[in-house]
Formats: structure tokens, sequence, C-alpha cells
């Protein structure tokens, strides 16, 4: 299963907020391109992570390549309804979009769906049209994610006929297909995320029509003792044998003692996360960046520990 | 025999909580918003003998049970005086819980603003207005706002902590208020409902209007209108409302605190937000710098003892001075060279660190460093001690 994670042709990726959403999906897209793949990652909510990530500037509406075969954009409403009136509605280039634009911001406000659905449908219309062979979505965090998803639906029940309605069928086919589109829910080791990752999968399958395609755990920190280290390293923590080891002696092992914890306690929940799973989505673990932690040589070892994963 | 844990904030923490009567805690996703606003209420009961509560958008059920209630609800909820004895801890005040319901504020709202019960109930069943409440994402932060103001008007409370809608651009909700008075106030409003007002659609508007259909269908468009026909009855005390909100905001009383920790991505969306609250002439006083690792790993002596454990043959040097038993450990070497990695692993995260910090400090707002807690907090005891550590003390 995991080894198809990157045939698919959407991949929306989501999760808890502050668990590295944005690294994981630069991540992927970077592995993909590498494997050869034309690959657009976008983000939805201008916070301007991935453009950090790519070092590439402030991303705009039209995608542009920021690394070979990894094309990035940020997702603006007013220019993705720009772009359906041009392609879709075949309405003829328009140069002051204003008064429409604030037309579309209060209709928004009436009937949310028509907000989302500039976003998502945007990414369906790529995928549909082929323009690339995987879009990656580093999305809204979990508390929005499943109004996003449904945009197209919450937009059907609302609209009985007329030209919205007609693209909502296909759309709908292209989300609902779990060889083509799916999400990728992020976590980190620690007890919140991995809550909310549990009732974000839940939600996912009861109320919206994507699949979830793998858990990724980011920031999985490495194995520091064994059970026989573990024994004699209590022995360095006694306060004796502490001052022994001479200046910083104490210092030092409390950092290990600092580290050890962490450690023990994110497996604590990833046991946790993994039992209650129970083996339905595929987990994929990334370990702990220390020294870089963002910018283009963190991504390139993002993509180099996902790889050695999937 | 309970104890009072002074918790000595002789800082601009201690003094918002003193002094103001609205403290707004905002920040990125994921960095302990929540429970600092909890421990900054526990701090202020401790304290001072105030009615103090808690707004949260965040039904955290762990820390409902950490603070002894069910869980946290629209309804406002003292915590329990048992929860405060079990911890060996007597406030002084009253502590207050209060979760905000979007939909259940929405209804108070409209029955509130609405002319006439036909009308509040006619807005209700339309189609429309289960979207607005329920699903459109920045009415939650505009209703978070009308919800503050509504408990601030009612006196109930000294103080009111109120933790942020998770918003997907984290300024939205400041701007809410505005935005909804622009709404109300706007010409699309007026050109929407304007068929209901005349047979004649003024020729200005008519190109404007055929896109609209085109893309989005004329029968959508009919219930919208029909939708904001109604709505509209609500207009002035709407954008009274919104006004007020807006005003209470700026308000000497009000004061705003910016969390983060200490990481790139965290702590550039904060900055973005400090920008965007100084701009707006919010009263941004302090900056909370959460999960910040001890300052021992900043020892000169320690980095040096780490080097000299990773050079071949280091080990033996320093075991050397260890008591017999344990330099026979045969796992010594590798012990001591895995505590020497992690300690320089830290030591490079705690740097980092600083210069986050540096960064806080350099924006003239209070910076007060929270410790890393290991474990995540599972009753008030442990908020008293993080309200505690709400001092600077610095990396």
């Amino acid at each position: 299963m995991l080894n198809q994670l990157l045939d698919h042709r959407l991949l929306f990726v989501t999760g808890k907020g502050g668990v590295g959403k944005s690294t994981i999906t630069a991540g992927l897209g970077l592995l993909a391109a590498q494997r050869g793949k034309r690959v657009l990652v976008a983000e939805v909510d201008a916070k301007g992570d991935l453009g950090r990530l790519f070092e590439s500037g402030p991303l705009k509406f039209n995608a542009r390549e920021v690394q070979p075969g990894v094309f990035a954009m940020a997702m603006q409403t007013e220019d993705s309804l720009r772009e359906y009136l041009r392609v879709q509605a075949k309405v003829p280039f328009i140069v002051k979009l204003g008064p429409l634009a604030r037309t579309l911001d209060f209709v928004a406000s009436a009937a949310p769906g028509v907000r989302e659905i500039l976003t998502i449908g945007k990414f369906a219309w790529e995928v549909r049209e082929r323009h690339y062979d995987l879009v990656i979505v580093d999305c809204a965090a979990s508390g929005h994610i499943v109004s996003q998803l449904n945009a197209h639906r919450a937009i059907d029940s609302l609209v009985g006929l007329g030209p919205v309605k007609k693209q909502t069928q296909w759309m709908s086919d292209i989300l609902s297909d779990p060889a083509i589109t799916g999400t990728v829910v992020v976590t980190t080791g620690e007890e919140m995320p991995v809550t909310e990752t549990l009732e974000l999968v839940a939600k996912l399958r009861a109320e919206t029509e994507i699949s979830v395609s793998a858990v990724m755990v980011n920031r999985v920190l490495p194995a520091i003792f064994n059970r026989d280290e573990a024994r004699v390293f209590e022995r360095l923590q006694r306060p004796a044998t502490q001052k022994k080891l001479g200046p910083g002696g104490v210092e030092l092992v409390t950092a290990a003692m600092i580290a050890d914890t962490m450690r023990e306690s994110r497996s604590v929940q990833m046991a946790r996360l993994t039992q209650e799973l129970e083996g339905s989505v595929p987990m994929v673990l990334v370990p702990e960046l220390f020294r870089a932690d963002h910018g283009l040589r963190a991504l390139h070892k993002i993509a180099d520990l996902i790889g050695e994963e999937i | 025999m309970p104890t009072v844990l002074p918790t000595a904030l002789p800082t601009v923490l201690s003094t918002m909580l003193t002094t103001r009567e609205i403290i707004v805690v905002c920040g990125p996703g994921g960095v302990g918003k929540t429970t600092t606003a909890a421990a900054m209420g526990v701090a202020a009961v401790l304290d001072h003998d105030a009615r103090v509560l808690v707004l949260t958008v965040d039904p955290a059920r762990r820390l409902a049970t950490a603070l002894g209630l069910e869980a946290i609800g629209n309804t406002e909820t003292p915590v329990p005086t048992n929860a405060f004895e079990n911890a060996n801890l007597k406030p002084r005040g009253e502590l207050w819980f209060a979760m905000l319901d979007t939909k259940k504020s929405w209804d108070d709202l409209v029955q509130r603003h609405a002319p006439d019960a036909a009308t509040a109930q006619a807005i209700k069943a339309n189609p429309l207005y289960d979207n607005i409440t329920g699903r459109f994402v920045q009415s939650h932060d505009y209703i978070a706002m009308e919800r503050l103001y509504e408990i601030h008007l009612s006196g109930r409370y000294d103080l009111i902590i109120v933790d942020t809608p998770p918003s997907r651009n984290a300024i939205d909700f400041l701007d809410a208020p505005e935005r909804m008075a622009d709404f109300f106030s706007s010409r699309f409003l007026r050109w929407l409902i304007a068929p209901y007002r005349s047979k004649f659609v003024s020729m200005a508007s008519r190109p404007f209007m055929q896109l609209a259909d085109r893309v989005l269908g004329s029968d959508f468009l009919q219930q919208i209108a029909d939708f904001f026909v109604l709505f509209q009855t609500m207009y002035d005390g709407f954008v009274e409302r919104a006004t007020a909100v807006d005003r209470l905001l700026h308000d000497r009383r009000t004061d705003f605190v910016v969390v983060s920790t200490l990481e790139t991505a965290p702590a550039s969306e904060a900055s973005f937000f400090i920008d965007a609250l100084t701009k707006r002439g919010f009263s941004l006083r302090a900056i909370v710098a959460n999960k910040c690792l001890p300052s021992s790993l900043a020892s000169a002596d320690a980095a040096r003892l780490a080097r000299s454990l990773l050079k071949p043959g280091g080990v033996d040097a320093i075991a050397a001075a260890l008591d017999k038993a344990t330099a026979a450990e045969p796992l010594l070497e590798s012990v001591l060279v895995s505590a020497a990695m992690n300690f320089e692993r830290l030591a490079i995260t705690a740097t980092k660190q600083r210069d986050l910090l540096r960064a806080f400090e350099r924006t003239g707002a209070g910076v007060t460093s929270v410790p890393l807690q290991l474990n995540d907090v599972h009753d008030i005891g442990q908020l008293a001690q993080l309200a505690q550590s709400l001092n600077p003390q610095h990396l």
C-alpha cells in the first residue's frame, strides 16, 4: 500500500497545527519529482511555508518550477475564479475583476462552499487536465479540512441546478476514487497530535468520500539507549557519578535524560497510535532532523528519509 | 492543609492579570495556546480574589478532565473547588470556563437582532443559515469576538481570558468585526436584494448580474437574495454591535498575548501576527515563548566534555575518574557516546531557540519563556506549576 502513495494523482496533506504539514508536503513533492514525476505542490493558507522551504520566495497562484520537476503555487480564490471563468465558464477575458471578486467574497460569506470549491476545484481540475502527474496540497489544519473536502457536496445540496452544480459531479468522481485521491494525515508522537489524528482519521472516513492514504509521524526521535545501556545510564545519573565526569558532567547527563524522556513519552504515544489505527492505514515514520529544520537542505533530507520508507 | 502556591508573577503577565479586563491569547496552532490561557486563568484566581472566565475554542477533553469538568460546553461553568483541593491549592478567586459553540452563539445573535420572532424563525429555517453558522470558517472568528463582547458587557467577570480560534489566517478574527460591518453596508448586498425593492435592476449592475448568474445560476442567486432580505432586517443591530466589538478590542482594558514555540515555522507565523497586531493598533503586551529547553544546555563545560567524549579514546580518559564498578561496565563507552551526541543535538536546538527568543525580545513586548514540559498537563496542579513558570527566566 505504501509504495503506491506516490502513484496517487491528488494528495491532501493535513493534521494538527505545528506538526510539520508543509515540510511533509514539500518532502513528498521533492521525492516524487526525484522519481521522475511532474509534481505540483500547493499551499492554501498563504502562510508562505512552502516558499520558505523551497527557498523560492513568496509563491503566486501561477505555478513556478522551484526544483526540477516540482512546481509550486499558492492558492488564491480570486485568481482561481478568474481562471475558472476563462477556462470553464468561457467568460471572455476580464480586465477588472473588482466587482466580481467582491461578489465572490460576499457569496462566499453566504454559502461558504463557493470559496472552498474554487480551491478544491482548482486542484481537481489540474488532475483532470493531466497537467501534472501528482498534485500535493498543503491543507488547512484539522479543524477546517473536512468542510474543505466536502465543499463540492455542500454546494450540491444548496444549488438546485445551474452551472455550479454541473461542476460538482466530475469533481466527486476524482475525489472519491481512492486510487486517484487520498489524504495524508501528519502528526508527531506527542499526546495531543496523536489524539487529534485518531479523531481526524475517523472523521475523514465518516464524513468525506476521500480515503485516508497514510498517517505520517513526523519528528520521530531515535532510540537512545537499549535496555542494558539504560541500566548503565542509571548509574551515571547518580549525583556522585555525574560530578566525577568533570565540569559539565551534570549538564551532559541532564541533556541525555531530557532526550531519553522525550523519546520515551513519544514512543508511548506512537504505540497508542499504532494500536488504535489497527493497521487500517499505513504509517510512515519520518525521523527528527536535528541540525536543519527548514530550507532546501532540510527538505532534501526529508525527501531521502521518506524515500527510505515508501 | 491546603497550601497557597505563591505564583509570584512580578512581571508583565501579572500586571495584566491584575489590571486588565480582557486578555486575548493568540498565536500559531500547536504551540500550547489553550494550555497557556488556562494556566493564566489558574494564576489569576490563585493570586487574586477575582472572578475569571477562560473562553476557549478548543474542545480539549483532557483539559476539561484536568479541571474537573465533564466537558467544557457553551455555557459558562465554574471549576469545582475540589479540583483545586485535590491539587492542594486554595484559590482566592473563582475560575470559570466556557467553550465557544458557533451554532448556538449565532442562534442567540439572530434572536437578539431580529425585529420579531417570525423573522428570527425564517432566518433560522433558511438553508443558507446552517451554512453560515456551521461551515463558514470566518463566522467562527466573528462570533468569538461577539460572544466576548456579550460576556464582558454582562459584567459577570473581573477578567476574561480568550483563547482565540484556530484561524486559517491568524489575523482573520481581528478583522472579523470590521468585515461584518462592511458586509452589511456593502453595495453588493444592496444590489442583491434590490429586485425586492423595485422591479428595475439598475442599468449599471446588469452585466455584473448576468455574469454572476452565469457562474452561479439564478436559482442559487435567488436563494441568497431571499436569505439576505431577511438578514437585512438585522442590519442596524449588527453594524452597531460589530463596531462596538472592534472598539472594545482597542480599549485600554484589553491586552493581547502572543504564544509561540521557538521553532522556525511557528516563530515566523508569530512574528507576522505581532506585526499585524501592532499595525492594527492593538495592545500587544506580552509574548510567551513556550517549550523552551533549559539553559544548562548552553554550558560551555558540558560542550567541552561532549567533544572530548566523542574523540577517539575520549571515553577512556573520563572513565578513569569514575568508580570502579561503573568504569568496568562494558557498555559504558556506548552510553557516554550516546549521551554526548544527545547533548550536542539538544544544544544545537537550544542555540536556535535562543536566537528566536532574542528576535522576540527585540519587538519590545515583554517576553516570558516557559520551560519545556515533558508531559502534557493532566491536572490543575500542573497548570498551577505552569503558571508559576510564566515568569521571565531567560535561556
